[in-house]
């Protein structure tokens, strides 16, 4: 899983020769005209966003694919997802079964609907962890300096350096059967659910928490800090209300790419059969054993396959976006 | 320079004993070795309490981190439980390369157990990596030369797809368009099981067909990824002031970028190599699992699934060393290509 | 005569996201064998981008020379391909830029630096190449050259660094160098040496020279004509005693008297031109400085005066007569 790559992206600096000024009035004789007229940053975030055309088709994918789970359960319900009859099992994609059956006769569609839903939740979820320990571990770290940020940052490169797969392998089966299943508006999810969840934002805090950490290192010393201090801000206050505002930017990039980073961190697990357990569906577990049937029934894995490509995909588009209409030092053509 | 070498050999030592820690106490609670090592078999109480004396694990956690660490050769144990500890302890501790002895494989010690696998493992990396590398330079050579061309931009848009591929979709579709479909249509096809065909024997042939497919799987999603970056880094050099003085010079445009501009993306693109060992063996696991394949990826989880305790906690200490040295050995060897480190 | 350098109705222009950025929109201006050619203007007026233009520098895409020619003995430097080019940059005409320290490849050593255009324009074998270099370095005050071959540019000092480009410049022997801005990012004890090395240069070896640069104090010590530039566009030309004498443009009359002078009385506010430049990216109509100029008038507005001779050898852009103030 290429996490360290979010942080790099297609930067091609542009000759840009633009002097856009503001007139003020001068000579008497000639009247005051405004060439360009000023933008306020939400107007100049929202041009750059809606330049970057594939942003644009990556967020609309996005929702569409939101929709295809959260809207499927209209039309199909969990029962039904779940339902099995062995005797229509492994059948080819047909108008009854638009995606097929399984190998004990499920539909594909249905659950690749319920599948879509927990993938997503997941994928949310675990960005939430994730998003509140690096900015946590990154704040401190950056704002403190000295011992603090020495023992923060050697347990969080020790954590870098373990790939992070491993980690997720090890926790799972660590917490795999101890957490009971839920129930939640009726339905009924896995406690694997949750330790996913839970032990993907455990293990890519990191990546945040670097960043975060160097904003911090470089915000600090400007002087609306030293003006705050100076006026007996106390310090949780200049971390929250001052200094994290300013490192919006990166934080929202971060995070967006790494919804699809938790996606596919739930998809590799889950199809090592490690993730979330059946019958609850994830796009992930619907690849379990799937390579057993290959040759006979490739629409068991090319359907929930495909999904997660999309998601990711359109995620991918959606953070190049962003972090070219958030970033303004960087430019893509 | 040698100052620095010795500096970052110095500073990845903590880094590795917390490393070894949270390892450590991860596998604290991976399950229980007595009952791993008697398989389906009951034990016996009096068994039980034997083997806990014997493998320490009676000891508070950081005695038992200790011995692990070190060994317990340099004390006694007390095997048969009255209480004074008698028999001199057999093991020597991780850092003199004793890992102990695995559970499954009763006997044999964890670093065989491992040894037998790690070749295999090391084969499809390395080849993966040098795939990787030599792809991704072309890509990038070719976009610093032939920016905005229209195959610049579909090879572009390819990168971007392959870059967000989940490795077991690129796995299933490459098995099957090579290896079902074109059974189906007569060609010849490639095969998707082990490193070899137990009929025709471990021949190098044999294993290089094998690894086809393992290897493609491995390195398309690095590949994209490390084509993006080695592309945005050539072209980020490429709009260098130096660059624009060497045109100024009216130097040919292969001496600028082959010379010119990829020494200096050389830079960051090697600082990228070092980070990247995580991930690939991270991907390994998963493609040793798909295409069966007898590396430590398969082997880890495996063994994990069984409750080897020793051999996993090896093949993740081995693992967390290998990180940390080749990060290490890459700052060098940046520091050493870069002359503003170099000389100072 | 004819002129070494040539350029008529130079026009390049910039594709970018926020719109078209007209950067040089029509300049035309000759150079002769010898004569040192100072450009003169604030920032973004165009004047690096034209001479980048001459050599066909820009990056295309954005950049786009949308018109003119550049005659360089003759030849219209505009239609070459970028092949052709290669033989004249670094041979025929040589181009130094502003800062030595961006401007020189960080990882490769000086000499290679300068041996490799010998060894490409010249055909110098290695060490022919090297015993150049030395020379070379001599040339432009760095002694003991053949020890510093080996060294790479973060070993100098800024000064030093500048030195080494215009050792690498005029490795072949142009007969025009093109100095981009070369002492802006220097001290000013640095600056006056790379004046006087230029200018001893130039007179030995009987090159021409186009200075661009912002700051006036070095027009007045090398150049043999000035030009003026504002907003991508010539507003006048002139000898150099004629323009620091008697400016006839409200423009270069306004930068002449925002010079702090010696003999200011203490207390007297320094003058400043009010406003700043029109924006690039509208296409150019009328003339530019309008906005900002004390003697416009209507016509100022609609029509953008051509170049016109007022005095000989001195033509500007104007549409009034500032000494009198009346249009002529």
């Amino acid at each position: 899983m290429p996490g360290w790559i979010r942080g790099s992206g297609m930067i091609e600096k542009k000759n840009s020769m633009t002097a856009v000024t503001a007139q003020p009035k001068v000579a008497t004789l000639i009247q005051d005209e405004l060439d360009t007229p000023p933008l306020t940053l939400g107007q100049l975030t929202w041009r750059r966003f809606r330049r970057h055309k594939m942003a644009l088709i990556g967020g609309i994918v996005l929702i569409f694919l939101f929709f295809y789970a959260f809207g499927g359960s209209l039309f199909a319900s969990e029962k039904y997802a779940n339902f099995n009859d062995t005797s229509i099992s492994m059948q080819q994609p047909s108008v009854a079964h638009p995606f097929g059956t399984d190998a004990i006769g499920r539909d594909i569609l249905a659950r690749t609907i319920y599948g879509g839903q927990i993938s997503l939740i997941i994928g949310l979820f675990a960005v939430m962890i994730e998003t509140f320990f690096g900015i946590l571990v990154g704040a401190l770290a950056g704002y403190y300096g000295g011992v603090l940020d020495n023992i923060l940052m050697r347990i969080t490169e020790a954590m870098l350096n373990i790939p992070e797969i491993f980690l997720l392998i090890v926790m799972a089966k660590f917490f795999s059967g101890k957490i009971p299943d839920l129930e939640i508006t009726g339905r009924t999810f896995s406690g694997s659910v949750v330790v996913i969840v839970v032990i993907i934002g455990a293990t890519s805090w990191m990546y945040l928490a670097r960043i975060v950490r160097a904003e911090f290192l470089s915000l600090k010393e400007n002087d609306f800090v030293l003006a705050a201090r100076a006026t007996g801000t106390s310090n949780a206050e200049i971390i929250f209300r001052h200094i994290l505002p300013n490192s919006f930017a990166p934080i929202v990039v971060t995070a967006t790419l790494g919804v699809a980073n938790a996606i596919l961190a739930e998809a590799y697990i889950s199809f090592l059969g490690l993730g979330v357990q059946p019958p609850t569906a994830t796009w992930g577990n619907m690849l379990d054993g799937a390579n057993n049937y290959l040759d006979t029934a490739p629409w068991l894995w090319f359907f929930p396959a495909l999904l997660i490509l999309l998601t990711v995909l359109s995620i991918n588009f959606l953070g190049d976006g962003l972090r070219d209409a958030l970033d303004p030092r960087s430019r893509a053509s | 320079m040698s100052r620095y070498i010795l500096r970052r050999f110095l500073q990845g030592i903590p880094l590795l004993f917390v490393i070894s820690l949270i390892l450590f106490m991860l596998m604290m609670n991976m399950g229980d070795p007595i009952a791993t090592m008697g398989g389906r078999s009951i034990v016996r109480p009096e068994e039980r309490a034997r083997l806990t004396r014997q493998l320490g694990l009676d000891k508070p956690i950081y005695v038992q981190y200790i011995y692990w660490l070190i060994g317990n050769d340099w004390t006694k144990v007390d095997l048969n439980g009255d209480g004074i500890a008698e028999t001199p302890g057999t093991r020597h501790g991780i850092l003199r390369g004793d890992f102990g002895t695995s559970l499954v494989n009763r006997g044999e010690s964890v670093v065989q157990v491992i040894g037998d696998r790690l070749p295999n493992t090391l084969l499809l990396m390395v080849a993966s990596e040098i795939v990787v590398l030599l792809g991704a330079l072309l890509v990038g050579i070719y976009s610093a030369l032939r920016q905005y061309s229209a195959l610049d931009n579909i090879l572009t848009a390819i990168l971007f797809v392959g870059y967000s591929m989940p490795i077991f979709f690129v796995a299933l579709l490459s098995m099957y368009i090579f290896s079902v479909l074109f059974k189906r249509w007569g060609l010849p096809y490639l095969p998707t099981v082990g490193m070899f065909d137990p009929p025709v024997g471990d021949t190098v042939g044999q294993v290089l067909l094998h690894m086809i497919l393992p290897v493609l799987t491995m390195s398309l999603v690095s590949f994209a990824s490390y084509s993006r970056y080695i592309r945005s880094t050539m072209l980020e050099v490429m709009s260098q002031d130096y660059i624009r003085t060497a045109r100024a010079k009216g130097l040919p445009r292969t001496t600028i970028v082959y010379i010119h501009a990829l020494k200096n993306a050389a830079l960051p693109i090697v600082t990228v190599i070092g980070l990247d060992l995580p991930f690939l063996l991270g991907g390994a696991v998963v493609t040793e699992r798909i295409f069966a394949w007898p590396g430590t990826g398969r082997l880890f989880l495996d063994y994990l699934g069984r409750g080897d305790v020793p051999v996993v906690m090896g093949i993740l200490m081995i693992i967390a060393v290998a990180v940390v040295v080749f990060q290490i050995i890459t700052d060098i060897v940046y520091a050493w290509l870069d002359p503003r480190i170099r000389y100072d | 005569m004819t002129a070494l350098l040539e350029v008529n109705g130079l026009r390049t222009r910039f594709h970018t996201p926020e719109g078209m950025v007209y950067a040089v929109n029509g300049i035309s201006f000759h150079v002769d064998e010898g004569e040192t050619l100072a450009v003169v203007g604030e920032s973004g007026c165009g004047k690096s981008v034209s001479m980048l233009s001459v050599l066909q520098l820009i990056m295309v895409p954005p950049g786009e020379i949308s018109g003119g020619v550049a005659l360089y003995r003759g030849q219209d430097l505009l239609k070459k391909t970028d092949n052709e080019m290669e033989a004249i940059r670094g041979k025929e005409i040589s181009m130094i830029f502003q800062d030595p320290m961006t401007s020189l490849n960080p990882v490769l050593t000086i000499g290679r630096q300068i041996i490799e255009s010998l060894r490409k324009h010249i055909g110098m074998d290695q060490k022919t190449a090297e015993h150049r270099a030395v020379e070379l370095l001599d040339l432009v005050g760095i002694s003991d050259g053949l020890r510093h071959l080996d060294d790479y540019p973060h070993q100098f000092s800024g000064g030093m660094r500048q030195r080494v480009m215009i050792a690498m410049s005029l490795a072949c022997n142009p007969s025009l160098l093109i100095a981009d801005e070369p002492t802006t990012a220097l001290d000013v004890t640095i600056q006056a040496q790379i004046v006087e090395l230029i200018t001893k240069i130039r007179q030995q070896v009987g090159m021409a020279v186009i200075w661009i640069t912002h700051d006036l104090g070095v027009v007045a010590g090398i150049a043999d004509r000035v030009i003026v530039m504002y907003a991508g566009f010539i507003v006048e030309e002139a000898g150099v005693d004629a323009m620091y004498e008697n400016p006839r443009h409200p423009y270069t009359s306004a930068l002449l008297n925002a010079l702090p002078r010696v003999d200011q009385r203490r207390g007297e506010r320094l003058k400043s031109i009010a406003g700043a430049p029109p924006s690039l990216l509208v296409e150019p109509s009328g003339c530019p400085f309008v906005r900002r100029c004390e003697y416009a008038i209507e016509r100022c507005k609609i029509e953008n005066p051509p170049l016109t001779l007022v005095e000989p050898a001195h033509t500007i852009a104007c549409w009034v007569d500032i000494r009198t103030g009346v249009p002529r």
